[in-house]
């Protein structure tokens, strides 16, 4: 069931915005056509294989690639004498913060190894069968070290250091002896001690959640070639060509403008393809073999190596009056930031109580090294683990005050005019008409049989706009070519099509988007933090109004008037006010056609900065059956209401919600990573990774609520990364439902459910339900 | 040792030369240069690398091409039919060249990354041959070996189901 | 690696037993594929086992029993009417193993023979009495399926023999199996735990034979004697239900792994079990 909420304001009828068209680029990939990150080939190219450390911590002593070098179709071999040492500086990579120092160690590990599958050398040879046996005949001397792997044994005195000279940041008088604390980050709004004596419940709990990877299904890839004048060119799946660019000439220390970048289709990101694994190296290799070179992660080596996101330990402490008013709301989020620094911990400790209007707050969090691989961005990263341990608490305290989860969280709703404890004050945002919305669905009042049990929670998600370029231009006959720079991961170009052909009066099969080259178009930002409808969307309007306004110029002058005297209407270019009716309208055809005398091509070309990206919140319910004899939580029922802003595409939009809550299923129910003692890796595969698959779940209903942002112009808010952010804890609340017990750590795998239902059996817990 | 294979691929006479480790996927992708068939894990996992072989899914990972010696392997570049010959009438309609299902994908937007449909849609064209009126958890029990991460499976479902009343002429 | 694919059961024994170095039979190749591409083996010589004829068909014997070639993929076993009737849960079993597409290549011969103690089908053809026939370079003999496994990629195979085919015996009246696994998905997981449970009831409904067969709860699939005299005699009463699902927890000697620990695998046999023979009577009752 799809059903959409709200009435945003329009001045017209739309004719495309909030229709369901064919996307542009779909028949490409339902025929195979579509190219992806593996799917390019060159005449001569080589293949290259990684050789990766089986230690999670150890020093590199020597590495002696000579035998390796002697073998019959090896072309080229790197290790990190061939990477320039860079100095500590930190540049945005999706929401999250990458520091130059810190990529190029785990591009190619320098003094140490700090995780197992941490690179150590990569060879390109004639063959993966060539390559991989000499990765066999490289010679890794390590000395191996302790290693530590979670997050609070990590902060203890003593435990092995990762970094032996990394003091934590954040903290005033800075500490004098180093830690694996990286940095500490707060936010405080009020006074939480006043908060919590005006309280007559206080809830406090501590959660826990293991790392869990995006999962998609394409492993990272790429092609590199490097001429012997120094151009090269490198084909890559990715979420950001621009930023591969930048950390790629960064780090190899070559000018931007050699280096010319395409984005392949991408099989998927989710957040883990803002980042540079495999492309310094292709390049490096291409350059050194004179050759292009090919690389293509296992997905073993995906998931060993790539960013799966933190796991963390969080303490929430909330307050409130018996009325349901919270009074004060506390938390310590503890995030892994793997072998480097740089957890989400900031963005989660921003998001923690981000859907409350509150007056005080409090969060602290820390951010992590252990010896795993170095977390990246993931959906809304951070925000999923802080809002499941407020949304578990928040429930609760409904529990203890005999409230309505709805009741209560619409009495706290953050709205427009609500101060976030992280500093802004919120314009409209669709919270309150959200909760409504769950509160009058059907799934809300629906029955429930025997050990089921029905749970809600709340999602907040920033999004951003950022630094965007688009080209719209027209060509002779009159159709369109739109070039964007930011990946299209799930329906962008079907989407800017429609908002160009709205402005322009044309259909959306007169346009042919595509995502275009670094060299071909002005820098853009990656597409990460929802903002590639918000961003794209709004220079794809400007560059649109462009193309109108220069068609308007041109028809004054073909008509001898003055440029305020043509106005473009339905499509058409008329002559305006005393000259109505003088001259037949043209449309963009007929102009197309006079273009070249009357001064041209007519290109819209919008190079911005998007600014009033607005957030997106929502809820789900969740609807879960318990098997009191195996600990199975099975998925009944699931419905995703969230706020669009305006959906432009709403199939798209009820992707993005479905899409992000079986990520959610998956995250709260089965998947995590699982180590050995020996800092190994034991599931790196879609088996043992138990990612849902299609008979796991119900079909995922969705209600689009319109709040529409007021500073884009049609109404835009990122949506892609809210849906992540709820279905922990409207699972969690729902199996608390079902059985009784509070599961304060993820995921809730049979094993773990089982033996909580048998303790408290055994205990005789009155409250237990099954 | 490379062993010289004589296959039909989508109909037409295919032969290569090939390792013996190479998997069929291998041979798809790098020998025959047919690379809409994917490869998501090489494990057999992910069902990205779908394809009919001797009028059975399978997962070409999970094939070695030296197998394939005299037998007939139809992949995703299969599944829309053009017609060789068309007189001089003109093509009105290309999108009726699609397969049903490939159809119905995109008008209920059934991908988004669509890294994964492509082992969907063959794996989809396999069911509806064997069972044209699969109840809606048929279709998710026949397609649990096809992982997407984008959709949440909500739209494929759909459009399979769709797709397959279509072909009933329901 | 040499690749072969013999169109004989001779040739291919010869193969197998005048390699030098390592070699490997492969069937369906749903397991050995993964290996080789994961490095866990780098085997010398691969026998593709696939193109020899008495190897890929499902034979009714004359008393009514079956001949199930090792080779006869699960979409196969699927497909023979005959024999999914007479052994559901054989076939069932054998079509938990992966994936629809897995399903299209994978066999019971190779399930086995991969010597994995989580095999889905092991279990489900210990308890149908199943009798492995395996030819070798000293001829033919049979084994009890539960006789085949010895560990964890251990078999009781000499070098150069092969599993050929299954023998599952002829049915009495009102007899029936069924198997069940516990998984964490719906689908595409390896069993933490499997049961399988076959038995015969006489007219009144009393179990008059029993059979149960368990998984990925030991070092290979048990046959579990305990549990099969803890229904036999009975009407599968509440009582004997419990008794079945205390045997066959009892007989349990699992590991702590990434898949289950030792307490759910415990449990959960037993439930499974118990479950598993709750279907395996209700299904004999109805013939």
């Amino acid at each position: 069931m799809q059903e959409k909420i709200g009435n945003p304001p329009v001045e017209k009828e739309f004719k495309w915005i909030g229709t369901r068209p064919v996307r542009p680029d779909g028949v490409d990939k339902v025929t195979g056509r579509a190219r992806f990150g593996a799917d390019l080939n060159m005449p001569g190219q080589l293949t290259a294989k990684v050789k990766r450390s089986p230690h999670p911590h150890a020093r590199i002593k020597r590495i002696d690639v000579s035998k390796a070098a002697a073998l019959k179709g090896v072309k080229a071999i790197v290790t990190r004498d061939d990477f320039l040492d860079q100095q500590s500086e930190f540049v945005p990579a999706g929401e999250m913060l990458i520091n130059y120092r810190d990529v190029v160690r785990n591009v190619m590990a320098r003094e140490k190894v700090l995780y197992e599958g941490h690179p150590v050398a990569a060879v390109a040879a004639t063959s993966a069968s060539v390559a991989k046996a000499a990765l066999d005949l490289i010679e890794v001397e390590y000395e191996i070290l302790p290693h530590v792997m979670d997050v609070v044994e990590a902060m203890k005195p003593g435990a092995p250091l990762l970094h032996e000279d990394m003091i934590t940041a954040g903290v005033n008088p800075a500490p004098t002896t180093p830690s694996n604390v990286a940095k500490q980050v707060e936010f405080k709004l009020g006074d939480v001690a006043k908060g919590f004596a005006a309280a007559d419940v206080v809830i406090e709990r501590t959660f826990e959640t293991k790392p869990v990877h995006q999962g998609y299904i394409e492993p990272h890839a790429c092609l590199a070639n490097v001429s012997e004048d120094g151009q090269a060119d490198l084909w890559v799946t990715t979420q950001g060509h621009w930023v591969v660019r930048a950390h790629c000439a960064k780090l190899l220390g070559w000018d931007i403008s050699k280096l010319r970048v395409t984005a392949s289709e991408i099989g998927g990101g989710f957040g883990g393809k803002t980042v540079v694994y495999l492309e310094p190296v292709a390049l490096a290799l291409a350059k050194k073999s004179g050759r292009p070179v090919k690389m293509v992660m296992t997905r073993e080596e995906v998931f060993r190596a790539s960013g799966p996101t933190s796991g963390a330990v969080v303490r929430v402490k909330i307050g409130a009056t018996k009325d349901g008013r919270i009074t004060a709301a506390d938390a310590t989020l503890t995030y892994q930031a793997g072998a480097f620094q740089g957890s989400p911990v900031g963005p989660g400790a921003m998001c923690a109580f981000a859907p409350y209007d509150l007056e005080n707050v409090s969060v602290l969090g820390y951010d992590v090294v252990t010896n795993r691989p170095k977390v990246a961005a993931y959906r809304a990263p951070g925000g999923p683990i802080a809002e499941y341990a407020v949304e578990s608490v928040v429930d609760e305290l409904a529990k203890s005050l005999g409230m309505c989860p709805i009741g209560l969280r619409l009495k706290n709703a953050a709205k427009e005019g609500t101060k976030a404890a992280y500093g802004p004050k919120f314009g409209p945002i669709g919270l309150i008409e959200c909760l409504e919305a769950a509160k009058a669905s059907d799934h809300w009042k629906a029955p429930l049989e025997k050990n089921q049990g029905r749970g809600i929670a709340a999602g907040f998600w920033f999004n951003i706009g950022g630094e965007t370029t688009v080209s719209l231009a027209l060509n002779e006959d009159g159709t369109l070519n739109l070039m964007a720079g930011t990946p299209d991961i799930g329906g962008l170009r079907a989407s800017l099509c429609m908002m160009a052909a709205e402005e322009l009066g044309v259909g959306i099969d007169d346009i042919r988007p595509i995502i275009a080259d670094t060299a071909s178009l002005g820098y853009n930002f990656l597409t990460g933090g929802s903002r590639s409808t918000f961003s794209s969307g709004m220079a794809t309007v400007e560059a649109a109004r462009e193309v109108v306004r220069e068609a308007c110029a041109r028809a004054a002058k073909l008509w001898d008037l003055p440029a305020d005297a043509v106005t473009f209407e339905d499509g058409q270019v008329k002559p305006a006010g005393d000259n109505a009716g003088q001259h037949e309208p043209m449309s963009l055809k007929d102009v197309a056609r006079i273009a070249g005398k009357t001064g041209g091509p007519i290109v819209g070309l919008s190079k911005i900065n998007a600014q009033g990206a607005a957030p997106s919140l929502g809820c789900h319910i969740a609807d879960v059956e318990v098997d009191p004899e195996t600990g199975r939580v099975w998925i009944t029922r699931y419905t995703v209401i969230q706020d669009a802003g305006r959906a432009i595409h709403p199939a798209y939009v009820e992707g993005q919600y479905q899409g992000g809550a079986v990520q959610g299923i998956g995250w709260a129910l089965n998947e995590e990573y699982i180590y050995g003692d020996d800092g190994r890796l034991q599931n790196p595969g879609f088996l043992d990774y138990r990612i849902p698959v299609a008979s796991d779940v119900p079909m995922i209903d969705t209600i689009i609520v319109e709040v529409p942002n007021p500073r884009h112009p049609y109404g835009v808010r990122g949506i892609g990364e809210t849906p992540i952010v709820p279905p922990m804890g409207a699972i969690a609340n729902a199996v608390e439902g079902a059985t009784g017990l509070r599961f304060t750590s993820l995921p809730m795998s049979p094993p773990r459910v089982l033996k909580a239902l048998d303790t408290a059996r055994a205990a005789g817990d009155k409250g237990l339900k099954v | 040792m490379k062993h010289h294979v004589s296959f039909t691929v989508n109909g037409d006479p295919t032969e290569v030369l090939c390792e013996s480790e190479q998997t069929l996927l291998d041979v798809l992708r790098d020998e025959l240069e047919l690379t809409g068939t994917k490869e998501g894990c090489g494990t057999g996992d992910c069902g990205a690398c779908s394809v009919m072989l001797d009028g059975r899914l399978v997962c070409s990972c999970l094939v070695l091409g030296a197998e394939m010696n005299g037998r007939a392997v139809e992949t995703i570049e299969g599944m829309a039919r053009h017609p060789v010959a068309n007189g001089n009438a003109v093509d009105t309609d290309e999108m009726a060249h699609l397969h049903p299902l490939q159809r119905k994908f995109l008008e209920h937007a059934a991908l988004q990354c669509g890294i994964c449909t492509p082992g969907f849609l063959v794996a989809a064209k396999a069911l509806l041959e064997k069972n044209p009126n699969p109840t809606e958890t048929e279709v998710r029990y026949w397609l649990a070996g096809n992982l997407c991460r984008c959709t949440g499976y909500d739209k494929i479902i759909r459009a399979v189901m769709d797709a397959a009343a279509e072909m009933r002429g329901a | 690696m040499r690749y072969e694919a013999p169109e004989t059961l001779d040739a291919a024994v010869a193969l197998l037993a005048g390699a030098p170095g390592t070699a490997r039979v492969m069937a369906g190749g749903t397991d050995l594929l993964v290996q080789l591409r994961t490095d866990m083996i780098r085997p010398d010589l691969v026998v593709d086992i696939k193109r020899i004829g008495e190897m890929r068909g499902v034979t009714s014997a004359a008393d009514g029993g079956f001949l199930v070639g090792a080779a006869v993929t699960g979409a196969e076993l699927k497909e023979h009417g005959k024999l999914k009737a007479a052994w559901p849960g054989v076939v069932e079993a054998a079509n938990l193993i992966g994936s629809t597409q897995v399903q299209g290549r994978a066999t019971m011969g190779g399930n086995l023979c991969n010597g994995s103690p989580a095999a889905d089908s092991v279990p489900a053809l210990i308890a149908a009495g199943a009798v492995a026939v395996v030819a070798g370079p000293g001829g033919r003999r049979e084994l009890p399926v539960e006789d085949v496994m010895t560990g964890p990629r251990k078999l009781a195979l000499a070098k150069g023999e092969i599993v050929i085919a299954f023998r599952l015996p002829a049915r009495p009246a009102h007899s029936a199996d069924a198997y069940l696994r516990f998984i964490p998905r719906t689908e595409m997981d390896i069993a933490v735990v499997g049961a399988g449970v076959s038995l015969t009831r006489d007219g009144g409904g009393r179990i008059t034979a029993a059979r149960v067969g368990l998984g990925a709860v030991a070092a290979r699939p048990l046959l579990v004697k305990a549990a099969a005299d803890a229904i036999i005699g009975t009407s599968l009463d509440a009582a004997a239900l419990e008794k079945l699902a205390a045997a066959a927890s009892a007989a349990c000697q699992p590991i702590d792994d990434k898949r289950g620990t030792v307490e759910f695998r415990t449990k959960v046999a037993g439930v499974m079990a118990r479950r598993a023979a709750a279907i395996a009577y209700e299904r004999a009752g109805q013939r």
